[in-house]
């Protein structure tokens, strides 16, 4: 039994899967990471998730086609961050409070609007969703393995990749990205070098619900094509996670969104094990609290490690000069 | 020829009425190093966010190169080629030095950020003007000297041609101030111009080619360094014509209530802030502590009364050592405290007065009924505490945010002075409060030093210090350099020598009283 569940995981099919399912993760996180960065930290993913992942089956279902579907979705992931924006920094709202208040707010309208367009409060099922195509990469597509793995998943798996390496570049690279990160660490130093702290907020919540709302229509128009009650089940909240046990780095982000996405497959895996499936579907949230535990426990590290050389430092410069600590000032 | 900066009748009145600057007139000539100096509170830090744009001036007028300019953001005085290194740095600690130093006016190339041409940039203006910086160290890593420095070339990168240094050597050891002054220097000699704000005359006669003297947000005078005599400054500086009335019984000095022992405090950046700081408080005495600001008595209070760790030294009550102890234990041993910032420290804001006047004592009867707090015996002694304390207010269960800030003081003080304490100390009590209140704390103060108890009096307002106490110590960069026994016998100008560090007594001269 256990071989069969390792035979499992070393499979191709296997890594395959734990890329489709860390995508939902992935986009959300990234997200997260940029709002976090700006100095607001998204507690809405999980409500914008929601919403884009509702309206895209809606929209595409009505209006035939995919592409308007998604970007339907992706307008009403914006319009819920831009909600959240107003909230906090036109109005002064507590951040976390408009957050757990939108996240609500998704819930409970998208099973009131399903109810009202279908007349079940379960799912979409009666609608046809549209689905977004599944990419074929030439060549590598042919190669054993590798093929298997990376070619072949919907746009939203490579969308997960590139945006990865975009934000990055976005970041770290440009202008806008440098500003949003000081305005997040010291918005007085920025304020004082002409920075426009709230619009560079603005902006950064803006491209977190772009990115969040991606995750969501990853949920309901390529990993399934329909749409579910409550279908986000805690990734939205899962990707914040993902953001500081990244070190709220886009490639530590990607690979904490990974690690996540790894324990949902294997918890998928073990399914076929004895074992109670509620045991088997608690890992991936296990996981989660594992992983953050020992993100908190490193970062003191981290910081006790920065004082220390700080201090080191400091004490070798005043001996250079000669001067015992004592005596200095 | 025209000066370069002109800034005529400033006159910057802020919403709470307090009038920063009054009528003042300051020039400063293309090329030189202009000392601007004052006590704390005299208006000089007021003066020059007005020139750089971050307040604005309720009435007058401001010229540079003879043309008048209306700056509504520091985006407009930089623009106008002025630059300012705050007091507290403005700078992304997670950033390299170059990045911090481009933030906001970053070189790109193809729309992405060109970090070499950052670092290339950095390292240029960095050898021209001989400030040293690791161009790509994160900021977070390098010390208060350089982090000045980055401040420094972030203004010249900027094309400063007029460069604000609030007291930058505030936070600077001897060593990094000697640097400090060898950049200016060189600044001057390639063209710019320095406004330099300070209290250490010191160094106003070390670096700089004039000076304005500024006193209660009015410019006493402006002329060059080279007429100037430290004494001559002083006076203008701290010089009074106010003396406060204090009705005062003679002092009965009794037993010895605390004796401090060679405390020495070193900060987190290594600046030596008290060096062997001796000497006792008797009973029924309040004994002043005289200085400019940020000579250590910040840190000695809050050594004293366990907020912040000594490295050395003993401080004795009754013969036992209560330094480095919590808080609690300190008051235990019957310190009472009116810390300098009563927002912070005195008080919990949202906390009604009541609360606030329990903190110290809600653990022990007749407060604590079980494990609950018997609001019944709260609420008696907040009444009756108000009552006596005189503290405006409708109730005791109004948060302390909604009272003044003197009735807000008068808090502090009634629960200070209700737990009969041995030995008071006193920071800034009277700073930035109405003058009835003023006057009712300062009453408070000797009638409490008259019923016998010790009292440690920290003021950075000197007529305050030399009208209430009968005993002053001076501190001049974390060491007692002055006691005068008898406070009456002292005059102002005297004080203010010590004060500047331009006299001090010896060890032997003082051993006797101290």
């Amino acid at each position: 039994m256990v071989e069969l569940v390792l035979r499992g995981i070393f499979s191709a099919f296997f890594l395959a899967s734990v890329l489709r399912i860390s995508t939902p993760l992935i986009l959300p996180a990234l997200g997260g990471l940029v709002s976090e960065l700006a100095g607001a930290t998204n507690i809405a993913l999980e409500g914008i998730m929601l919403t884009s992942a509702f309206t895209g089956v809606v929209v595409s279902a009505y209006t035939k086609s995919v592409f308007l579907g998604v970007m339907a979705g992706i307008l009403s992931g914006i319009l819920i961050a831009a909600l959240l924006a107003y909230f906090h920094l036109y109005l002064q709202t507590d951040l976390f409070l408009a957050g757990i208040a939108l996240n609500i707010m998704a819930t409970g309208g998208t099973i009131f609007l399903l109810y009202v367009l279908t007349g079940d409060k379960g799912n979409s099922s009666t609608l046809a969703s549209g689905a977004v195509p599944n990419v074929t990469i030439p060549i590598i597509h042919d190669i054993p393995v590798l093929g298997t793995i990376a070619s072949g998943h919907n746009i939203f798996v490579y969308l997960g990749v590139i945006l990865t390496w975009l934000t990055s570049v976005m970041l770290y690279r440009t202008p806008f990205g440098v500003h949003l990160r000081a305005v997040g660490e010291n918005p007085v130093a920025a304020e004082s070098l002409g920075i426009n702290v709230r619009l560079m907020r603005l902006y950064a919540i803006l491209i977190s619900g772009a990115l969040a709302s991606l995750g969501g229509l990853n949920l309901s128009m390529a990993y399934l094509t329909l749409f579910q009650r409550e279908m986000t089940a805690g990734r939205g909240f899962i990707a914040l996670a993902a953001v500081f046990l990244g070190g709220r780095t886009p490639w530590g982000t990607f690979i904490a969104a990974v690690l996540f996405g790894f324990f949902d497959a294997l918890s998928n895996q073990l399914g076929s094990l004895k074992v109670p499936s509620m045991w088997v579907q608690m890992i991936p949230y296990v996981a989660t609290i594992v992983a953050l535990v020992v993100y908190a426990l490193r970062k003191r590290a981290i910081y006790l490690e920065r004082a220390r050389k700080f201090q080191e430092r400091h004490l070798a410069e005043l001996q250079a000069r000669g001067v015992h600590p004592h005596e200095a000032g | 020829m025209a000066a370069l900066v002109e800034m005529k009748n400033i006159v910057k009145i802020y919403p709470n009425g307090v009038v920063a600057n009054n009528e003042v007139n300051f020039s400063v000539e293309r090329g030189e190093i202009h000392a601007l100096v004052g006590e704390n509170g005299a208006g000089k830090t007021t003066l020059m966010k007005v020139l750089y744009g971050l307040e604005h001036p309720t009435s007058g007028q401001i010229l540079i190169d003879g043309k008048p300019v209306h700056f509504h953001s520091p985006d407009d005085a930089i623009a106008a080629g002025i630059g300012m290194v705050h007091q507290n740095f403005m700078l992304v600690p997670s950033f390299t030095i170059a990045e911090n130093i481009v933030l906001g006016k970053e070189p790109t190339r193809r729309g992405l950020l060109d970090r070499a041409e950052a670092i290339r940039v950095t390292e240029e203006l960095s050898h021209q003007y001989g400030l040293k910086v690791e161009a790509d160290a994160i900021v977070e890593t390098v010390n208060v000297g350089m982090r000045q420095r980055v401040e420094i070339l972030k203004t010249l990168y900027r094309g400063a041609e007029i460069l604000i240094l609030d007291e930058p050597t505030a936070v600077l050891t001897p060593q990094e101030t000697q640097d400090l002054f060898r950049a200016i220097r060189k600044l001057v000699s390639q063209g710019k111009t320095v406004i330099f704000i300070t209290h250490k005359l010191r160094e106003v006669k070390e670096i700089s080619d004039r000076v304005t003297v500024m006193r209660n947000g009015k410019v006493m005078g402006t002329l060059p360094t080279a007429e100037a005599t430290r004494e001559g400054l002083a006076r203008m500086m701290v010089g009074r014509d106010v003396f406060l009335e204090v009705n005062k019984p003679p002092v009965q000095r009794g037993r010895k209530v605390m004796e401090v022992q060679d405390v020495s405090y070193v900060s987190e950046t290594g600046r030596s802030m008290l060096k062997g700081v001796s000497f006792n408080v008797y009973a029924g005495e309040i004994l002043g502590v005289a200085g400019v600001e940020g000579n250590g008595q910040t840190e000695l209070v809050e050594v004293l009364t366990g907020l912040r760790p000594a490295a050395s030294g003993r401080v004795l009550i009754d013969g036992k050592d209560i330094l480095n102890r919590t808080p609690r234990e300190v008051r235990l041993a019957g310190v009472a405290h009116i810390p300098e910032d009563r927002l912070t420290n005195g008080l919990a804001l949202t906390a009604s007065i009541n609360e606030n006047v329990i903190v110290d004592r809600y653990y022990n009867k007749p407060f604590r009924k079980g494990l609950l707090i018997d609001y019944k015996q709260v609420n008696k002694l907040g009444d009756a505490l108000i009552d006596e304390f005189d503290i405006r207010t409708p109730s005791g269960l109004v948060p302390v945010a909604s009272l003044s800030g003197g009735n807000m003081q008068k808090v502090i003080v009634a629960r200070e002075f209700s737990f009969n304490p041995n030995i008071l100390i006193a920071a800034q009590p009277t700073r930035g409060i109405d003058v009835g209140a003023t006057e009712f704390i300062r009453d408070q103060l000797v009638r409490k030093r008259t019923a016998g108890t010790g009292v440690l009096l920290v003021s950075a307002d000197l007529a305050e210090v030399m009208s209430l106490s009968d005993r002053i110590i001076v501190m001049y960069e974390g060491e007692i350099t002055g006691v005068f026994p008898n406070a009456q016998e002292v005059s102002e100008e005297e004080l203010g020598l010590y004060m500047l560090g331009l006299k001090r007594q010896t060890p032997e001269e003082m051993e006797a009283y101290l």
